[in-house]
C-alpha cells in the first residue's frame, strides 16, 4: 500500500514542532567537514557527557553547515522558552557553562554567542540575520543547511521536502516539469553554465528504455566545498532534485558521483537514499505513481579530471577517468552506452524549490541571464570564511568587503582566485564585477563552481601561480600529450622563476606552451590549463618581470621551500 | 599458499562481497579493498580481477591511475597535510616543513619504524578552516607550523589510535 504523502507530511510537521518548539531543549551541532576540522566531535562528546551526568532531557542532533565555517564548531541551542542561540567557536571547556546556564536554567551565555536565530530576540545577543555574512544571503539550495538533521527524512519533509515531487507526480507531466525548469532560466552550477532545461530536453528526446541522471560531486577543486556542503547538510534536497530530473527526462536510474574518502558527504547521501526508499519515495512506483526510479552512490578514486563529464562516466564504469571524444554526446551515448545527463549537485538542489514555487519566482531572483543565486565558498585571507548563498548580481567587491569582512589584521587584499584551479586570478583593483556567468567570463575570470580564494598583499602571485600549475600538472590525466607534457613544462619554468633562476624569454615560452595545450587537448583541463598563468600575467606582469629581471620577490616569498606529491601521472 | 596470504585473500573477498552499491566495477572493488587493507597488494589485484572477470592488466591499469591507491602497507597512523591553493596561501608549506622535520622524512612516505605514513593531499575539503591536516582521517583545521609539529610529535609518542580531533 503506497504511503499517503499528506499524512506523512502532517506527521512530520508535528514531529518537527515537537522538536523545535517542544518541552525539551534541542541542541544542534554542525558536523560537516568544516565543523569536524574545528573539533566538533570533541564538543559533541562533552555535550553528551554533560547530558548523561546531569540526567537532563534534551536532544542532541548533528546537522550540516550553517555557513559561517570560520566560527565552527557551532552549537545551536533552543530551549522551551527564550531565543534560539547559536554559539560560535565552542570548546569542550565552555560546554559545562553553556549547559548550566542555558540548557538547564534557560539563560543564554552571551559571551560565547554568535547570534540568535528566529523571531525571539535577546537583549545582549545580536541577531544572526544581522551578521555581515548572513545579512545579504538568499538561501534556496542552502535553506535547510544547519537547521535540519540531514539523516532524518521527516525533518526534510516537515520543511517543504518532497512536496515538489508529490506535486509533479500528481499534477504535472514530465513536459511541464521541464518547461518550468527551462522558464526559470536555471543554468548549470558546475562551471559550464549550460541551461539546465535545454540539457534535460536533449535527454528527454533520446529514445531508450534505460537512461541515466548523473550527479557530479567529484568536487576536486581546492577551495570548493559547496557540493559536499549540500550533501552533508541537506542531502534530501539533492535526492528530490535527482528524482524530479529523472521524472522530467524519463530516466530510470541516478548515480551520485562522490570522491572516495569524504565520509561525511558519502554516508549522509547513502542515508538519505535508504530513508527515501523506505518511505516509497524512491524505487518502484514512487509515492504510488507509475514512475519508478532508483539512485546509487558511485565513488571515484582521487582524480580531478574525473569531474569532467565524459571522464566521470568512464570512472562510474570503473575505468581510468580519461575524457571521451564528443560526439557522440552523453545525451545520446553516455554511461554504459545509454543516454545520460550530468548535472552538478547545486543545480539539482534548486529544482525542488523551482517546481514548488514556480519558474517566475526563481527567474525574479538575480540577473536576467544569470537567474537565482550563487553559492560561494569563501576561503583564504578573509575574515568570515565559509559557505554563502547570495543573489546573482552582487559584485565581487561586495562579496569580499561586506559578506566576507575583508582581509583580517588590517592587511590589504591582493587578488582573488575564482572558478577553481583552471579559473583565473583577479586583481583587487578589478572587483566591480557582478556575480553573473557572462559578465565574469568577459573579464577572463570564471564563476566555476563558486570557489573564491582570497590572497593578501603578503602573498606572491608567481608562487601562487606555481601552486596552481603544480595542481594542474599533478592532476593531468595524461591522455592528451599537449596537456600532459605541457603542464610539466609550465611547472618547470614556474619553478625556476620561483627559485629566482628564470631566463629571459620564459614568459613567451610559457605562452607558446599554453597555446599548444589549448589547441591540442580534449577536455577543459588542457584547454583551460593555461588560465592561471595568463590571468596572472594580465594583472601582475610586472611581478613576474621582477622575478626574472631583478631576481627579487617583492613579497619576500621566493625562493622558499615547497613540497608537492611525487605521485603525479607523468 | 601461506596462512597470512590466505587471510589476506579472505579479507579481500569479504570486502568485495560486502559492497553497498549494486554497480560493481574494478574501481569500486579497488576502493573497497583500500578501505579494508589500506593498500592494494598483488593478491588483492588478483582477487579483483577474478571477481570482476577482468584481466590483471585492467586492474593495475585502474589502480595506477587514481592517486589515492598505495601499493605498500601503510604505517599504523596516516597523516595527511593539504597543499592546495587555499592552504598554501594560509601557510601550509611551513607546516609541511615542520611535519617532515618531526618525522625525519624528506617527502611523502612512511617512517622507518612503520609507525606513521605522511601524504600530501590536494584538498581535504575544509578550506574555510585552512590550513588543514588529518590524522587517521580526523580533520584538524587552522594549523600553524608549531601546532602541526606538536600534533605529529604527540602521535609519535603515543603510538595509539587517535580519537576525534586527536590528539
Amino acid at each position: 500500500m503506497p504511503p499517503n504523502f499528506e499524512d506523512l507530511r502532517a506527521l512530520s510537521i508535528r514531529r518537527w514542532q515537537g522538536l523545535s518548539q517542544g518541552d525539551k531543549p534541542w541542541i544542534r551541532v554542525g558536523t560537516a567537514l568544516c565543523g569536524k576540522a574545528a573539533g566538533a566531535d570533541r564538543v559533541i562528546a562533552a555535550l553528551t557527557s554533560e547530558l548523561e551526568q546531569r540526567n537532563v532531557g534534551a536532544t542532541i542532533s548533528e546537522v550540516g553547515c550553517l555557513g559561517p565555517c570560520y566560527a565552527e564548531p557551532l552549537v545551536d541551542v533552543v530551549t522551551p522558552r527564550g531565543p534560539r542561540v547559536v554559539y560560535g567557536g565552542v570548546t569542550p571547556e565552555q560546554v559545562p557553562e553553556i549547559f548550566d546556564s542555558h540548557i538547564v536554567n534557560g539563560k543564554p551565555v552571551a559571551a560565547y554567542a554568535l547570534g540568535t536565530l528566529g523571531d525571539d530576540r535577546s537583549d545582549d545577543i545580536p541577531r544572526l540575520a544581522d551578521h555581515p555574512m548572513m545579512k545579504a544571503q538568499h538561501r534556496i539550495a542552502l535553506r535547510n543547511a544547519g537547521h535540519v538533521d540531514p539523516c532524518d527524512i521527516r525533518q526534510y519533509i516537515a520543511n517543504d521536502g518532497y512536496a515538489a515531487l508529490y506535486r509533479a507526480l500528481t499534477e504535472m507531466t514530465p513536459d511541464q516539469v521541464r518547461e518550468e525548469v527551462s522558464k526559470s532560466g536555471l543554468r548549470g552550477r558546475g562551471g559550464a553554465a549550460f541551461p539546465t532545461g535545454t540539457k534535460w530536453n536533449f535527454l528527454a528526446g533520446a529514445k531508450d528504455p534505460v537512461k541515466y541522471i548523473l550527479v557530479n560531486c567529484e568536487e576536486g577543486d581546492p577551495g570548493a566545498f559547496n557540493d559536499k556542503g549540500i550533501l552533508e547538510s541537506d542531502p534530501h534536497s539533492l535526492i528530490e532534485g535527482v528524482i524530479l530530473a529523472g521524472y522530467a527526462t524519463g530516466a530510470t536510474m541516478g548515480y551520485v558521483f562522490i570522491r572516495h574518502g569524504h565520509d561525511g558527504p558519502i554516508d549522509r547521501t547513502w542515508c538519505a537514499i535508504d530513508q527515501a526508499r523506505e518511505l516509497g519515495i524512491l524505487g518502484q512506483n514512487i509515492l504510488g505513481s507509475s514512475f519508478s526510479f532508483d539512485i546509487e552512490v558511485a565513488l571515484t578514486g582521487d582524480s580531478y579530471v574525473a569531474g569532467e563529464e565524459t571522464a566521470l562516466m568512464e570512472s562510474i564504469e570503473g575505468k581510468r577517468a580519461m575524457p571521451r571524444y564528443r560526439p557522440p554526446f552523453p545525451a545520446q551515448v553516455g554511461l554504459f552506452g545509454k543516454p545520460s545527463n550530468i548535472n552538478n549537485v547545486k543545480t539539482l538542489a534548486y529544482v525542488p524549490q523551482i517546481v514548488l514555487r514556480g519558474s517566475d519566482w526563481f527567474a525574479g531572483i538575480g540577473r536576467e541571464r544569470s537567474t537565482g543565486t550563487a553559492i560561494l565558498c569563501l576561503s583564504g585571507d578573509l575574515t568570515y570564511t565559509g559557505m554563502a548563498e547570495v543573489p546573482m548580481g552582487m559584485t565581487l567587491r561586495q562579496v569580499v568587503d561586506d559578506l566576507a569582512g575583508g582581509v583580517p589584521g588590517g592587511k590589504k587584499l591582493k587578488l582573488l582566485q575564482t572558478g577553481g584551479p583552471l579559473g583565473g586570478v583577479l586583481s583587487s583593483d578589478d572587483l566591480d564585477i557582478p556575480l553573473d556567468f557572462d559578465a565574469m567570463a568577459q573579464t577572463g575570470a570564471i564563476m566555476g563552481s563558486g570557489g573564491i580564494i582570497a590572497a593578501s598583499e603578503e602573498s606572491c602571485v608567481v608562487d601562487l601561480t606555481r601552486v596552481l600549475i603544480a595542481f594542474c600538472q599533478y592532476e593531468s590525466c595524461g591522455k592528451c600529450f599537449p596537456c600532459r607534457t605541457g603542464m610539466t613544462h609550465l611547472l618547470e619554468v614556474l619553478e625556476r622563476i620561483c627559485r629566482l633562476e628564470g631566463r629571459s624569454g620564459d614568459l613567451e615560452l610559457m605562452r607558446t606552451v599554453g597555446q599548444n595545450m589549448q589547441a591540442g587537448s580534449l577536455c577543459g583541463h588542457g584547454q583551460l590549463g593555461f588560465n592561471p598563468v595568463s590571468s596572472a600575467l594580465r594583472y601582475f606582469r610586472e611581478e613576474f618581470e621582477q622575478h626574472l629581471r631583478d631576481k627579487t620577490c617583492a613579497a619576500g616569498k621566493c625562493p622558499s621551500p615547497w613540497y608537492s606529491p611525487d605521485g603525479a601521472r607523468r | 599458499m601461506t596462512s597470512t596470504a590466505e587471510s589476506l585473500r579472505q579479507r579481500v573477498n569479504r570486502a568485495l562481497n560486502s559492497q553497498k552499491p549494486k554497480t560493481i566495477t574494478v574501481l569500486s572493488c579497488l576502493l573497497a579493498v583500500e578501505d579494508e587493507l589500506g593498500y592494494i597488494p598483488q593478491e588483492a589485484a588478483e582477487e579483483v580481477a577474478r571477481f570482476t572477470d577482468s584481466t590483471i592488466n585492467d586492474v593495475w591499469g585502474v589502480a595506477s591511475f587514481y592517486t589515492n591507491f598505495q601499493f605498500q602497507p601503510p604505517g599504523r597512523h596516516r597523516v595527511e597535510v593539504c597543499w592546495g591553493p587555499t592552504c598554501h596561501v594560509l601557510g601550509a608549506m611551513d607546516a609541511i616543513g615542520e611535519v617532515l622535520k618531526s618525522l625525519d622524512l624528506s617527502g611523502e612516505g612512511t617512517t622507518d619504524d612503520g609507525a606513521i605514513s605522511l601524504r600530501y593531499n590536494t584538498c581535504l575539503g575544509a578550506c574555510a578552516n585552512g590550513p588543514v591536516m588529518s590524522v587517521d582521517h580526523h580533520l584538524i583545521g587552522r594549523i600553524t607550523p608549531e601546532r602541526a609539529a606538536q600534533i605529529v610529535g604527540e602521535l609519535k609518542e603515543r603510538q595509539t589510535v587517535g580519537g576525534p580531533g586527536a590528539p
